[in-house]
């Protein structure tokens, strides 16, 4: 069926037991994103330190694409520093915007290339980009403070 | 009254239900209110006056500028007739939207002690239930005036508590801009008393139909009501073309929101004086061959008979509330009663996001929509995120209601809950 290129099964254990869902006490930026189309909400906070992303967490409602992948994005960025952080954000931008010509490099998005079905649904991609759009403007935030 | 249609055979009227949807399935369309389809009727009305009458109207000295001209007051005194309003109140707008913001800004236009001009002190009353077409405009003018917006709420039945209706619209109101059916709840609301309360303190009635007049019988002068608004695509008519309409009273006093050609009785380098309405609020060359389909949908549905539609819509949504109350994890948000209740049925499904609800639907061939319905601030009344709602008009059955019902069991099927 054509939804399942859609809902990957990673997507759906995402969706049920989302990462990082807990916002940290403390962070060097924190953002509230919205999607005003759909109404989902996210606040996401980071913790940068000697360009390093040390930590990235969140908390809000959405749908199963926007709740998986935020999680699968604060996952991989958790650990990577700034500069390749961004890449990968770029990296997967790319991907949404494939129209459903591009699988996703797995060696740079992990989980994330399980989004790439979302391509196909052009009503979804915002959906998708919303945690991923949450961590660039948190990151770029926290290394201008 | 007219024989009952049959929305099977009236579908055959609509190009767009040969189409085939996702997963090869015919096309449920459920989202009529956020827009309805086109009959052909309506595309031919649209196609022949570009082909045969194409002129800008009232301007010129040739036949084609005369024809043009008379399908376009034609299609005025259409909607005259549909609303039993006079010819004259009827302004042609791009939407709605267009409508309310119109009446919105000339109001702000007002010179100070016409009564339409607001100033700190003053009120203007809406409902927590408005679609945001019909709470911005107002929330802003308020903002520019100094006004004080304030607002009936709603209750967990989704209907309005009426209780604090005097304290509300009181002397210092001004201005009643309310919904007359909620476009998530299906609400229809108690209009009368407020028309009766807002009058006593000399305050106008801005009434939003459009979740309304595509779907019962209008009558203005009934209502009493003194401004009202809506929109052709949502009553089987092209986009891009609504209506104001406002007693000639009041309008023939009121400032226009946009100025230019048409909308003048004089003008110099340095002054112009208006023109009485319909034309003081019709600046430019307007849409008139969507004003042409626009009463071609509004002939096509008094060919069904409005009383036919309300009928059938009610029937359907009995028999689609009936069949929602028997779901399991399933909750209906709005009236779960036929009383006083639109063909709007929105509702959520445990453990899953209306989005995605809506995403399973489509797969086959079911079209809703979800989300807030911009009503924001109705969804965060409720505590609800979004929803889901299913909308009927005339081309709906049940075997369409059966569809969407045994769609949502595949949803919860898919997402396992």
């Amino acid at each position: 069926m054509e939804l399942d290129s859609l809902y990957q099964e990673v997507i759906l254990d995402h969706y049920k037991h989302p990462l990082n869902k807990s916002l940290s006490p403390t962070f060097t930026a924190q953002v509230h994103h919205i999607n005003p189309s759909c109404g989902d909400e996210i606040t996401l906070n980071v913790n940068i330190a000697d360009g390093i992303v040390t930590n990235v967490s969140w908390d809000g409602v959405g749908c199963s694409i926007s709740q998986a992948s935020t999680s699968i994005a604060s996952d991989l960025m958790t650990g990577k520093n700034l500069k390749e952080a961004l890449k990968i954000v770029e990296s997967f931008s790319d991907l949404m915007s494939s129209k459903g010509t591009m699988a996703g490099n797995e060696d740079i998005l992990e989980d994330g290339v399980a989004l790439a079905g979302v391509s196909k649904f052009p009503a979804r991609i915002k959906c998708a980009l919303l945690g991923w759009m949450a961590f660039k403007d948190a990151a770029i935030q926290s290394s201008k403070n | 009254m007219k024989p009952m249609f049959s929305p099977v055979e009236i579908r055959r009227d609509f190009p767009i239900f040969s189409k085939v949807m996702r997963g090869g399935n015919r096309l449920v369309y459920l989202d009529n209110g956020a827009t309805s389809q086109k009959p052909r009727q309506v595309l031919d009305a649209e196609r022949n006056f570009y082909e045969q009458n194409n002129a800008a109207v009232h301007r010129g000295a040739h036949l084609l500028a005369e024809e043009a001209s008379i399908a376009y007051e034609g299609a005025r005194q259409v909607l005259a007739n549909f609303l039993n309003a006079e010819l004259d109140e009827i302004i042609f707008t791009k939407s709605a939207t267009e409508s309310i913001n119109a009446l919105a800004y000339s109001f702000g236009n007002s010179a100070s002690g016409s009564r339409f001009a607001l100033k700190p002190g003053d009120r203007i009353v809406v409902s927590e239930i408005e679609h945001h077409a019909n709470l911005i405009p107002w929330q802003q003018l308020a903002k520019r005036t100094g006004a004080e917006l304030v607002w009936l709420s709603v209750d967990s039945e989704g209907r309005l508590d009426l209780n604090s209706l005097e304290e509300l619209i009181n002397p210092s109101t001004k201005i009643v801009a309310i919904t007359h059916q909620s476009n998530v709840l299906g609400t229809i609301i108690p209009l009368k008393d407020i028309v009766a309360r807002a009058h006593s303190v000399g305050a106008v009635v801005v009434l939003d139909a459009c979740q309304s007049a595509p779907h019962f019988a209008i009558d203005v002068k009934a209502l009493d009501i003194d401004f009202l608004a809506f929109s052709a695509h949502k009553a089987l008519g092209p986009t891009g073309i609504g209506i104001l309409w406002g007693r000639s009273e009041f309008l023939n006093s009121m400032e226009p929101f946009l100025t230019g050609g048409s909308m003048i009785e004089s003008a110099t380098m340095t002054e112009a004086k208006w023109a009485p309405s319909p034309k003081r609020f019709e600046a430019g060359v307007p849409n008139m061959a969507q004003a042409v389909g626009f009463a071609a949908a509004i002939d096509y549905l008094n060919e069904l008979g409005m009383d036919n539609v309300a009928k059938h819509e009610q029937d359907l949504t009995a028999y689609a509330l009936k069949k929602f109350l028997q779901l399991d994890k399933v909750e209906v948000i709005g009236p779960k009663n036929n009383i006083d209740r639109g063909s709007v049925i929105s509702f959520t499904i445990e453990g899953i996001h209306p989005h995605d609800v809506g995403q399973v639907l489509d797969q086959y061939g079911v079209a809703v929509r979800t989300g807030h319905h911009c009503a924001w601030p109705l969804m965060r009344k409720l505590g609800l995120i979004g929803t889901t709602r299913a909308s009927f008009y005339v081309y709906n059955d049940e075997a369409d209601v059966d569809a969407l019902i045994d769609s949502i069991l595949e949803a919860q099927k898919y997402f396992k809950v």
